[in-house]
Parts: C-alpha cells; structure tokens; sequence
C-alpha cells in the first residue's frame, strides 16, 4: 500500500492538464465557470473533444476505444476535469448502453452502435422506469410483440431524462407475458426517436425545469436487430448497467471540487465581526462533510482497483452511490445556508443568459442558484435506484441478510 | 397549566380550518400565484371580513385584541393551506411595527388600511452582508430640515411589489450592528429614490431588494423615537419566529399526512410501500419531530402571550427545532414519494420550499442554535 503516484502518473497529470489547458472550449467553460446552464450542443462538442484525444470512455475495453488506464489514473482524470470544472458526461451512451453493447451485442450491432456513442454523435436516452414500476421495476409492462422480422411496441416510459434531446433510447420490454417470475420475459432493445408512434410528453421539476419526460410508444415498429444479447434476457443486462450507473452517480470529484468552491465563497461572506467560514457551526459542518468526502474518496478508490483487475463492479457500488449521493445533497444545502436570504430569489432566466453580468444577477453572481440546485438535487438519491432499494442490495447481496 | 383553547379561539381554529378546506384548493393557489397581484384580492378582502387582519391589533386600533395564541392558530392554517396571500410582512411585520411605535395619527393613517385589509404593507428586515441580524442596520438616516433622507440597501423584503408602505430602519446614531440608534421609517409605495427590483422567491411567493437613494421623507414618517427601533424590532422579531414557526407547523403535518396517504396507496413488488418497516420507521421519525415541534411551539406561544422573559429564548429553541424538522420532514416526504415528489405537478414540493423558506426567515437553526447557546 502507497498513496504516492508514480513518475509516469505525474507525467499522465501534466498532460491532462495541457489537455484541458489547450482544447476545453473556452465558451463552454466560460459558461460553467459563469453558472450558466449547458444545452445539448455544450454536452456534445465537449465529449466529442474528448473523444478526439482518445479519452472519451476510460470505462471501456481497449478493444473498443477505451483506454486501458489503470485506476489511478482513471482518479487523477476524474479529478482533474473536475478541478477544471468541465461539463458532466452524459452517462447514457458512454456509461449506460454502451457496456451492454460491448459485452451482450452482436458483431454488427457493434459495428453499428458503438462508434457513434464514442464519438458523441448520438443521444441516448434511458427506457426503463414506467408509471407502475419504480423501484419494482421487473414489474415493468411495456410490450414488445413479434410480428415477423419486427417487434411492435407499446406502452409507457418515465422520467426518461433529456428524452427531448434523444436520438436514440434503450428500453427493457417484455417480449413473453407467460413467465414463472416477472423477471423473465424482459428484453433489452433498442429504438430510433423518430420512429414513428414514439411521443415525448414533458414533466416540469420542482425547480421550474424540463429534465425529465414521459415517452409513450404506441405500435412502435422496430427491426429485431435492435434486440441486444437474448430474447427474455433483458433483465441480466439491465442490472449490468445499472451497477455501471451507480458508480458514476457518486461523483467524488465533483463533491471536492464544489466543497473546496463553497469554503472559498465562505470565506468571502460577511457574517458577524468576520465571515462565514469564522462560524463554528457552519466550519463543523463543513468538516463533517469533508471527513464523509475523504472516506468516500477511499472507498471509491477500492472500488476502482477492484474493477482494474476484473469486470464491472459489484454490489458494493451500491454503497457509493448511497454516500455519495448523501453528500451531494449535503453540500446542496450548505450551499443554500451560505447564501442566507440571498437563496431566495428565483430567476431561473439569468443564469441562462450570457448577457447578464454575473454581478448583475438579483441575489449576486451564484447564490439564487443554490435553491434550485438544493430541490432539484433531491432527485439524486431517487434515481439509479433510490437509496432504499440500495440498502435492501447490500442487505441481501453483500450481508447476506 | 392549560393546553385548552377559549370558545373564541376554538371558533377561530374553526372558520380558519374551514377556509383552508373548502376555499384554497391547490389549483385556484397556483392560478393566483401567476396573477397580477401573485396573490388573491377576495381572498385577503375576506381576511378582513373575518377579522384576521384585525386580530393582533388593541381595539383602540381597530383590532380583535389577539395575542400570539390567536397569531398561532391562524399561521399553522395558513401552514396547512399553504397561503400565499401577505399576513406575514403586512400585519405581523409591517403591522407589528406600526401598532407598536406608531402614533395615534400614524396608526389611523397607515395602520387602519392594513387592519381592514384595504392594503398590503412590508418590513424592510434584511440587509446585505447582515446574514440573519435585525440589528445590521448600515441604510443611512440623515436629517433634512423636518424631514429625513434615507441611503442604504435592503433585501428579500417580502411583499414590497404589492405593498402600499415599507417599514425602513434606518440608521441614526451608533455603529452597524448596534440595537440602539435604528429609526424606523415609513416609505410609501412610489416614492422618489426608492427603487424596487421584485423577484418571485423559490417558494413561488414575492419579494424585492431595494435601493434607497436619498429617498426624502417628512418628519411624520418616522415611527417612535430616532434611535429606539432597535427595540421595537426584537418584539417584532419574536412575535415572526412565533409566526413562521406556527406556519412551519402546519406546513410538516400536512406533509407527513401526506406521505402517508401517499405510502398506503402507492404499491411497488405486490404491496403498499407503506407495509416497508424501513418507511414506517422513516414516518414514525417525521412524526415524532411533528410533535416534538408543536411541544415547543405551545410552549413558546404561552410564554410570549404571558409576556415571559425568557420568551425570546423559547422561541430560539423553537426556531432551532422546526428548522431541523421541517428540513427532515421536508426531505423524507420527497424522498418517499419517489420520483413524483421532486415534480412540479404534485404539492408535497411546494411545501417543501415553502418549509425550506421558512427555516431562513429569521434565522436558520444554526442562528437559532447559537443564540440559544448564548
Ligand atoms: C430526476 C429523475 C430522473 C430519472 N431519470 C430516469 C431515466 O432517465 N430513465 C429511467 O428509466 N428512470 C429514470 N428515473 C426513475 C427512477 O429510477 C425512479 O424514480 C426510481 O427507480 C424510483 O421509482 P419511483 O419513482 O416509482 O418510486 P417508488 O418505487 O414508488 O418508491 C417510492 C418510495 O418507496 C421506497 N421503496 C420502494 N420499494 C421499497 C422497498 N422494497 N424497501 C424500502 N423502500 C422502498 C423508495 O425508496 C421510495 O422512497 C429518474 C427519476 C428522477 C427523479
């Protein structure tokens, strides 16, 4: 055991920092240095920036365009973009649906799919969730009905995240109604946005924004080439994907980075004879929070050396998604506490819009955005699987309870 | 010791239980939330004709003679409701200030429209760079022959778009921070260098920050003595931690009545959701932090009606626990309702903001906390 990074692991730090130095747009980050709300387009021409020095998707096999990096690396990247603020990657191509591709898809399919998920040329959605199943979600009843060389589709997708910038979207149907167990009976398909009898049909969050959908299919015709892996096996691969999700949802880097940025911004606010950060109680809070982040860091680590030497990680990515989604949530409210009577504002319109100047805002440069963030954020121990359904698996599969 | 309501009280609880049950159903609420006033006109005529408006205030002026256990049982209904229509900074805030340093002529010019609910009215409590402290007054005072000038900065005044008045402390004497030395100041709505840059807030209702630029008012306009506001805000303060917490109040119960409901109906893997021990005992907790927080609230509400010294502390203590619960409850009730509770569509997230906002408003726990630890 050594915490010290290797010569080489350095060297591999400079150049992700030339990397970032040199070709991260200087719009896009302009804008998230700025607080403004990315599009579709930023998400894009950052991941196809990526892609084009050959590091669009550490997760991946060698074989298929990923890039073999050992789980040190993997760290000093995540850590880096982080530090740098760089645009979230969008998990449903490159860490969702392409793994499952890979590992259960045909030859074709390969050739077909895989090389426009790595280049970012295409958005996928994720079809999973239904009004009906939620947490229970073998209890899922969209259909896929053989006709021929087709399956027609029908039923109800929800929650489907950015489905409105969708190009494409995976879904679990089920492909058989006579089965022993729900589980069975469920395929893994995938479907083109424009096929005709797919319809998006928004749904507002609770900070005032259209991030989720609901998709109806309604006789949904799509080649059955589009299954992945085996009929009625949708189930296994679905829950491959999901362990897949749940890694990424934890977000360490992304926690220190916003906690460094939230000590800086206490430090600037006045409270009292000094500022922020001169009050015990919000220093404790921050440090309790710190402690969680630095345990979680190690944890992730584990995890990650784990992966290194073999497959896609266990249940105990279950345990990251839980804290680590804890403590996202807990810097979402540290950061509307900093704001104070700032937090209230809600003018969603100005940290859209480049031409208000920061300084401009009603509330200041960054603290009406901590509300929405704080509500909206509520979401990130809700979905992947809630936290619930996370305990129950590390119950049932790591306890053996 | 006496936890009974008097047969007055018990109408009131009444007719207040009534209005929110049959009147204020979620839909007219938004509706009137995007109307011109963010509010209803019927609605806060109706709040005169019922005498809500009238009920803090001595019969002298026009009032009910309420006192802070009538403040309560109105602000928990307006909590269960979820009211959008302006008691907080037109009677309890703006009203409270005026009933206590207003003149008699001051009164029947400004505070008897309030009390009859012919106009709305707001207190400028709030400054930048003061976090939660009634008493970090920089906004400038100086006279001007019989009058007064005004300069300075204020924030997250709640109402000040629809309010006919603002109460502005303004700074006399003294150093930022200090009680004494803070005049209280009335500005009415349109007053040269006053200007006024509204926003809704996060929990959909309004405010404003206002800029005072040499804003010019006569001698009339000042409430009390120059340098005695100081005072009279801490007796404002108190009765509007009372105020928020009742609201906070009727804020959790309905949420945890309503993940309840929620949780009985909703079936996932064959059963209710609420047949999970791991949910029963995450509503248990919500109960028990409803309870512990209606505890202390008839206790400081008692203390504050009876006119106790360590009032302030009690609602202190108060402040610190509805912060905390209102946030758990708050949390758990969105967490529950799965996917549903963090949409628009569904009402457990407007309470939600609505109880996040109230654990700001005076001073989050931390502050509370601290004060109280002293
Ligand atoms: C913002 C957002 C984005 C999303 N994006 C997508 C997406 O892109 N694609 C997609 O397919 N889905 C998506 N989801 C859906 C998400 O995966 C589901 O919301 C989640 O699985 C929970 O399902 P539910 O909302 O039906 O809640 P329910 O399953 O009804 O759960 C309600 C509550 O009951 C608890 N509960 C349920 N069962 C148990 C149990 N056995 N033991 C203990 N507690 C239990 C839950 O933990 C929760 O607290 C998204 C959700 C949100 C909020």
């Amino acid at each position: 055991m050594d915490l010290r990074f290797s010569d080489d692991d350095r060297a591999f730090r400079e150049e992700v920092r030339t990397f970032l130095a040199e070709k991260y747009p200087a719009d896009i980050r302009e804008r998230t240095q700025r607080g403004l709300r990315l599009g579709r387009d930023d998400h894009m021409r950052w991941q196809q920036t990526l892609y084009e020095q050959g590091w669009a998707a550490p997760n991946w096999p060698v074989e298929h365009g990923g890039t073999g990096w050992s789980a040190t690396r993997r760290y000093i990247f995540d850590s880096e973009l982080a530090l740098a603020n760089t645009p979230q990657i969008m998990p449903f191509g490159l860490s969702m649906v392409g793994p499952v591709i890979y590992t259960y898809g045909t030859e074709a399919q390969k050739a077909r799919f895989l090389p426009d998920i790595l280049a970012s040329r295409v958005w996928w959605c994720q079809g999973y969730s239904e009004p009906g199943a939620g947490s229970d979600l073998a209890s899922l009843k969209t259909r896929a009905d053989r006709d021929g060389d087709e399956y027609v589709i029908n039923g109800t997708k929800t929650w489907t995240t950015l489905g409105q910038h969708a190009d494409w979207i995976f879904l679990l149907a089920r492909t058989s109604q006579d089965v022993a167990r729900k589980q069975e009976g469920i395929s893994f398909l995938l479907a083109d946005m424009r096929t005709p009898g797919i319809s998006v049909r928004p749904i507002i969050t609770v900070d005032g924004e259209h991030e989720v959908n609901e998709v109806h299919f309604e006789n949904v015709r799509i080649p059955v080439d589009n299954l992945v892996g085996d009929e009625g096996h949708g189930w296994t691969y679905g829950k491959v994907l999901l362990q897949h999700e749940r890694t990424g949802i934890a977000a360490v880097a992304r926690s220190k980075y916003r906690l460094s940025r939230l000590r800086a911004l206490a430090g600037s606010i006045p409270a009292g004879d000094g500022t922020l950060l001169d009050d015990p109680q919000f220093r404790r809070r921050l440090a309790r929070v710190e402690i969680e982040l630095t345990a979680l860091e190690y944890t992730e680590l584990r995890t990650l050396a784990a992966v290194a030497t073999g497959g896609a990680p266990g249940p105990e990515s279950s345990l990251l998604k839980i804290r680590g989604t804890e403590v996202q949530q807990q810097l979402d409210l540290l950061y509307v506490e900093a704001a104070g009577y700032r937090a209230l504002p809600f003018v969603p319109g100005q940290f859209r819009d480049p031409d208000i100047a920061d300084d401009e805002r009603i509330g200041g440069p960054w603290a009406a955005d901590t509300a929405p963030r704080y509500f909206n954020g509520r979401k990130v121990t809700i979905y992947g699987g809630t936290n619930e359904i996370q305990k129950n698996i590390i119950a049932k599969a790591v306890l053996g309870l | 010791m006496d936890f009974d309501l008097s047969d007055e009280q018990a109408l009131l609880k009444d007719s207040l239980e009534r209005f929110v049950r049959n009147d204020y159903d979620f839909d007219s609420r938004r509706r009137n939330l995007a109307s011109e006033r963010g509010f209803s006109s019927t609605h806060w005529q109706l709040f005169g004709e019922l005498g809500w408006t009238a009920m803090p205030f001595p019969e002298v002026d026009g009032g009910l003679d309420g006192g802070a256990i009538e403040l309560m049982l109105i602000m928990e209904q307006f909590g269960r409701g979820l009211v959008i229509e302006p008691y907080l900074p037109t009677i309890v805030l703006a009203g409270g200030a005026l009933r206590r340093a207003g003149s008699e002529a001051q009164k029947s010019r400004w505070l008897a429209p309030l009390v009859a609910a012919e106009q709305t009215a707001a207190l400028a409590f709030a400054e930048p760079g003061g976090r939660f402290d009634p008493w970090h007054v920089t906004t400038r005072a100086e006279r001007d022959g019989e009058g007064w000038r005004l300069h300075g900065e204020k924030i997250a005044v709640l109402n000040a778009r629809d309010a006919g008045l603002v109460v502005v402390p303004a700074r006399t004497a003294g150093a930022t921070g200090d009680r004494d030395g803070i005049g209280l100041f009335v500005v009415t709505a349109g007053t040269k260098g006053m200007r006024v840059t509204a926003y809704p807030t996060v929990d959909g209702l309004q405010a404003a920050d206002l800029a005072l630029d040499g804003v010019r008012v006569d001698g009339e306009a000042l409430l009390g003595t120059p340098d005695g506001g100081g005072s009279v805000l801490a007796e404002v303060y108190d009765e509007a931690l009372l105020a928020v917490s009742a609201e906070a109040v009727g804020v959790m119960s309905v949420l945890l009545e309503k993940t309840i409901d929620y949780t009985r109906n909703r079936r996932q893997f064959g059963v209710p959701i609420g047949t999970f021990q791991a949910l029963q005992h995450r509503m248990v907790e919500m109960f028990m932090c409803v309870e512990q927080s209606r505890s202390l609230l008839y206790m400081a509400a008692m203390k504050l009606a009876a006119g106790h010294d360590d009032a302030s502390r009690a609602l202190a203590a108060l402040k610190y626990q509805v912060g905390t619960s209102g946030r758990l409850i708050g949390e758990e009730a969105v967490q529950l309702h799965g996917g549903m509770g963090v949409t628009d569509e569904l009402d457990v997230a407007h309470y939600f903001k609505r109880v996040t906002t109230l654990d700001l408003l005076f001073g989050n726990a931390d502050h509370h906390l601290t004060r109280y630890t002293g």
